[in-house]
């Protein structure tokens, strides 16, 4: 267990590194936009003499460098600052958001990862068989339409020809939590039906891979059952690589929902982010990018962790 | 008191006020409108009150601020204009000038000096009484050097702006007849004044129909109606929710699974199959927006007029119109003055005519150009696809239009104005003056192809000052003359504004200077 | 007949009914694509009508919204989508594979250098990244291709370190190390036949997903150039008509589906034969 804990302060670390180069990336490629805040709030109705004036106001002609600077000290007295745009508090503007995305992928990963791992060990057992073929055949599917294109087609069967489910979520910090699952439920499911595939897929593919290992054939020969061998012995060997693509698909489900956002109106980080990107809103977008860094990194961690468990020779490397 | 004998009212205080003052076609204009409120109003239904609306918003982003300088697009100018505040002017629903928090107004012979009567007996919503000082450091919330508001330039000619009494006097550097009308921009909404020469515009208080409740940046706000409410047989809803749904597939599922009422901004596309809905009305409003094409003057090869003749000649317009706006719009005439604009002139109509454009193009000495348009869908909806179309057209003409798409992001900042030849779309103005006087003009900062034309600049200076009806016309039309023959500008299309409402809803007449009912329909529209 | 040529065509006579249909599908993409202008009726950008014309003998899969052929832009969509979506794939795989291998192989500091570049590189996530870089250096079809192939590359990366790390500290790999093997060696024999499986399967996948980027990016308008034809945007162009109903856009997003399944039936074919299960 020591290596463990050794491992998880250096990846902590790390992480802290990974955060301070993430957000100098971010800020560099915001300031290389073409155009600053100042031009894309005012638009079309912007005029020399406005956007100095605008740029004064907000500092903005202080050098990048400077501003970067000053930045990096808040952040490291837990200060995020304010948006440019409106004056608020970043904190306050996306807690809201933080909480309606985690909610949303909460929802999406509760029914997506069970229902994948439990497919992907039936295609696996049936392996080639008529249920390996359909579910294949759907999943797939599934995955290759674009995920906007998947949300208007459930919207159009559930909400406008059925009226089943709200077409849009709207939703407030107020709404009690199971009426706030009912408007979730058709962005939930499209995320399930684009994330389901990938790790479904995966774990059928890493049952396979090893169920031509010796000690798979060794427990055939023991004459056990298949589902006893595929779940006893080829999935606990097979964790590692589920274990990472669930922990791909969960951080994909946190920071990459920008259209289904859109799509079903749910004001979640990422809208809030390709927003503040479109603005050159550079605090928060800083800020929700930050967040995304550390739930990827944690996440990534967890499953490293979790792999390592799961093979005891990499717990114990020579 | 029914709305109509209201707004007839609020019309003829109009007229009283400038009636001695210049006989323009404002004053002419105003009296054509009563007429016809007071003819409609014996047809049209009584408006109910009460009820909760939902509006959805093809526009806002989190970046929205309470801040009448900061706003942009067709969200704030529904929550914030439509909503929240008056102006000291309006313009109705039949496109004519009345007063809103001005009672009344007069001028000096030369329209230099304005009075404005500022309207007795207003709150805001916060209890505050509304006072001259109020509407000076609205006003002055957009001049000054630190003012970052689109109204600067507007502004701009105001020499001095001072209380006398329950008067506003106004002194501009210059005469403008129009001045009134430019009052009535969105972005002059009078707040409360915090008493030291600046306005409070955070709390959100003004003295508009409704009162905000809560403002989520690029999602929603939540108003409620004002008890207090001024205006007479206007803000007809208990509450009104306004969503920003930039999506127009999702905007429009909200509106046929009954979450919203209204919406603005159709998909154009489809909108002949929303039409088939029963509960669905769509409203189809031809208004002063059009779609351009502006070509920087000031730089090769876009400094030769033929070339910009030959350019002019090669598109064609009706497709485009066809294509583009699915019929729901006109086809232009290079010049930004619609029909429903004041002083607009019948020219003769160019037409799509290869031949021409390619006798042009050898007069420019231009035989096998190639040139590149700029587009995104941030100009206007289908600028990627009208300029394609536009390529297709020219291809005819011997000329080899290379399109390309620009991000929407930072649209209006790198390549607007910037590149030699791009699209554009403009909401349009309620006077041939303001239209001109904010893109035409030389030197101005949205001239958005420095075109400079001597002549046109003293036509337009003269113009604002003529007080003889027939001489302005023959002026403007003059204007438009040159416009559409020397102009840097390509404008193929007058859009019309596409709508759709639940047919719970019911309302007057629609102005056409706005989306939206002028962005007024939370005010004027009711449930039937 | 060659050797080669032989036993490819037992293997291919014993294939199941799915990989057959795969690869049936794949032929026929790549002829539409390599041929599409002598299959076209109509030139890509070619206006031929008025709007939105219902199927018909001269227009077979009716009009687009400017009057284009929809089976004409179906069919050189084909070349520019297909072949987009296959250099990008093929590129990120290129750079993710040979980085994660190398990263497993040495681990030390190259394979902490590289995960944790890796790990920046992921942690922002991948449409805002693609929407920043892409609106800095501009939408041509080049620059997409390298930012899409990037971008992919640094799952492939994860992929490909998390399952060669299991087989790095296999027995025959230490074998081969005591034996003196270069690393180039080790990664080419040792190490990459025994994770080809998952890789495999993971092509099939990021195959398609590249069509779904390039969508996306159409719908926050950084798409291909127009008036160039390609099938995510044509999805994304006519999206709205689903509301109502209307089959237009399924036909572009069916094709991907199409060629998606047809890829991954292949792929698990692939995935069957060399994983030496013979049942």
């Amino acid at each position: 267990m020591g290596a463990i804990l050794s491992m998880v302060a250096q990846r902590l670390a790390l992480g802290l590194l990974t955060l301070f180069v993430v957000s100098l990336i971010i800020f560099l490629s915001v300031e290389m936009l073409p155009g600053d805040i100042t031009q894309a709030i005012l638009g079309q109705g912007a005029t020399p003499e406005t956007v100095a004036a605008f740029r004064r106001e907000l500092g903005l002609d202080v050098p990048a460098h400077l501003r970067y600077i000053a930045w990096l000290g808040d952040i490291v007295q837990g200060d995020l600052g304010r948006s440019l745009a409106s004056k608020r508090e970043i904190t306050e503007l996306i807690a809201v958001r933080l909480w309606n995305t985690l909610f949303l992928a909460g929802l999406a990963a509760a029914i997506a990862v069970p229902l994948a791992v439990a497919l992907g060990i039936l295609a696996a057992l049936f392996r080639n068989g008529w249920f390996d073929r359909g579910i294949n055949l759907v999943t797939l599917s599934s995955i290759s339409f674009p995920e906007f294109f998947i949300a208007y087609a459930l919207i159009f069967l559930f909400a406008v020809q059925w009226g089943w489910f709200p077409s849009i979520v709207n939703v407030t910090p107020d709404t009690p939590f199971w009426e706030r699952v009912y408007r979730c439920i058709l962005p939930a499911v499209t995320l399930t039906l684009v994330t389901t595939a990938h790790m479904m897929r995966m774990t059928r593919a890493a049952i396979i891979n090893l169920m031509a290992s010796p000690y798979i054939e060794m427990a055939r020969l023991k004459g056990l059952t298949r589902s006893r061998i595929i779940l006893m012995h080829a999935l606990p060997n097979a964790l590692s690589p589920i274990i990472n693509v669930i922990a791909i698909n969960l951080a994909y489900l946190v920071v990459g929902v920008v259209l289904v956002e859109v799509v079903f109106v749910y004001p979640g980080l990422g809208q809030l982010m390709v927003d503040s990107v479109s603005k050159r809103d550079i605090p928060v977008v800083q800020a929700a990018c930050l967040i995304f860094a550390c739930t990827y990194i944690l996440l990534n961690l967890l499953a490293d962790i979790l792999s390592i468990i799961s093979n005891p020779r990499l717990l114990h490397p020579r | 008191m029914t709305t109509h004998d209201e707004m007839a009212r609020l019309l003829a205080m109009g007229r009283i006020g400038r009636r001695d003052l210049i006989k323009g076609a404002a004053a002419l204009g105003a009296v054509g409108a009563a007429e016809r409120v007071l003819g409609r109003s014996a047809m049209a239904a009584t408006p109910n009150k009460g009820g909760a609306l939902k509006v959805a918003i093809g526009a806002g982003s989190t970046t929205d601020t309470l801040d009448p300088a900061t706003f942009t697009d067709s969200y704030m100018q529904s929550v914030g204009f439509g909503g929240m505040r008056n102006c000291l002017t309006e313009i109705d629903n039949t496109g004519k000038l009345v007063g809103e928090l001005a009672e009344s107004w007069d001028a000096s012979p030369d329209a230099k000096t304005w009075t404005f009567k500022i309207r007795k007996g207003v709150t805001f919503h916060n209890g505050k009484s509304l006072t001259a000082e109020d509407v000076i450091d609205s006003i002055n919330h957009h001049r000054g050097e630190d003012s970052k508001s689109p109204a600067k330039p507007l502004l701009a000619p105001i020499t001095s702006l001072k209380a006398d009494g329950d008067n506003v006097v106004l002194t501009l550097e210059a005469g403008n007849a129009d001045l009134p009308y430019l009052l009535s921009d969105y972005h002059i909404g009078i707040m409360p004044s915090s008493g030291d020469g600046k306005v409070d515009w955070k709390s959100g208080a003004g003295t508009g129909g409704y009162i905000i409740k809560a403002f989520e940046p690029g999602v929603r706000s939540f108003l409620e109606r004002n008890p207090n409410y001024w205006k007479q047989g206007r803000a007809h809803f208990d509450s009104v929710e306004i969503l920003s749904i930039i999506d127009v597939a999702a905007r429009t599922n909200a509106l046929t699974t009954g979450e919203v009422h209204l919406m603005d901004r159709c998909d154009l596309k489809t909108v002949h199959l929303l039409k088939r809905n029963r509960d669905v009305e769509i409203y189809d409003v031809t208004g002063t927006q059009h779609y351009t094409f502006p070509m920087l003057t000031n730089q090769a090869p876009f400094d030769n007029n033929d070339l910009r003749l030959a350019l002019k000649y090669s598109v064609n317009r009706e497709e485009m119109v066809q294509k583009i706006l699915r019929g729901h719009g006109k086809v232009g005439n290079d010049t930004p003055i619609a029909p429903a604009t004041s002083f607009y002139a019948e020219l003769e109509q160019r037409a799509y005519d290869p031949d021409k454009a390619k006798f042009h193009l050898k007069k420019a000495g231009a035989e096998g150009l190639t040139i590149d348009l700029s587009a995104a869908d941030a100009a206007f909806a289908g600028a990627v696809d009208a300029a394609v179309l536009y390529k297709e057209h020219a291809a005819k003409a011997g000329i080899t239009v290379n399109v390309i798409r620009e991000p929407n992001d930072g649209y209006w900042s790198n390549v607007w104005m910037k590149k030699g030849w791009s699209a554009c779309y403009w909401g349009g103005r309620p006077t041939a003056d303001w239209m001109f006087s904010t893109a035409y003009e030389a030197g101005v900062a949205w001239n958005d192809t420095y075109w400079e034309h001597e002549k046109f600049n003293k036509l337009l200076v003269a113009a604002r000052v003529e007080l003889d009806e027939a001489k302005r016309t023959d002026m403007y039309r003059e204007m438009q003359t040159i416009v559409r023959d020397e102009g840097g500008v390509v404008v193929p299309m007058f859009a019309n504004y596409v709508g759709a409402s639940s047919t719970k809803l019911a309302h007057d007449k629609l102005a056409g200077n706005w989306d939206m009912d002028g962005h007024k329909a939370v005010e004027r529209w009711w449930f039937a | 007949m060659t050797a080669v040529a032989q036993s490819s065509l037992r293997l291919l006579r014993r294939s199941p009914w799915s990989a057959r249909f795969g690869m049936v599908v794949i032929l026929a993409y790549a002829v539409t694509a390599i041929f599409a202008p002598l299959i076209a009726p109509y030139g890509e950008t070619e206006i031929v009508g008025i709007e939105y014309e219902p199927w018909s003998e001269v227009y077979p899969l009716g009009t687009d919204n400017l009057g284009r052929d929809m089976l004409s832009r179906m069919i050189f969509g084909a070349q520019n989508t297909v072949g987009v979506a296959f250099a990008t794939t093929v590129l990120a795989f290129l750079i993710g594979s040979v980085a994660g291998l190398t990263a497993a192989t040495l681990r030390g500091w190259t394979d902490q250098g590289l995960s944790r570049l890796v790990d920046v590189m992921m942690a922002i996530p991948p449409l805002v990244f693609a929407l920043l870089i892409l609106t800095i250096v501009g939408t041509t079809m080049l620059n997409m291709i390298l930012v899409i192939a990037v971008l992919d590359s640094t799952r492939v990366f994860r992929l490909t370190r998390a399952v060669a790390m299991n087989v790095v500290v296999m027995d025959f790999v230490e074998a081969a190390r005591l034996r003196g093997e270069g690393l180039w060696w080790i990664m080419r024999h040792e190490i990459l036949p025994n994770i080809m499986a998952p890789l495999a399967a993971e092509f099939g996948l990021r195959f398609c997903f590249v069509f779904l980027t390039i969508s996306a990016l159409s719908f926050l308008g950084l798409g291909l150039q127009p008036p160039t034809a390609d099938w995510g945007s044509m999805v994304r162009d006519n999206a709205t008509l689903i509301s109502y109903g209307d089959i237009t856009p399924v036909i572009p997003a069916a094709a991907i589906a199409l060629l998606t399944v047809g890829v991954n039936f292949v792929v698990d074919w692939f995935l069957h034969e060399t994983s030496g299960l013979k049942e």
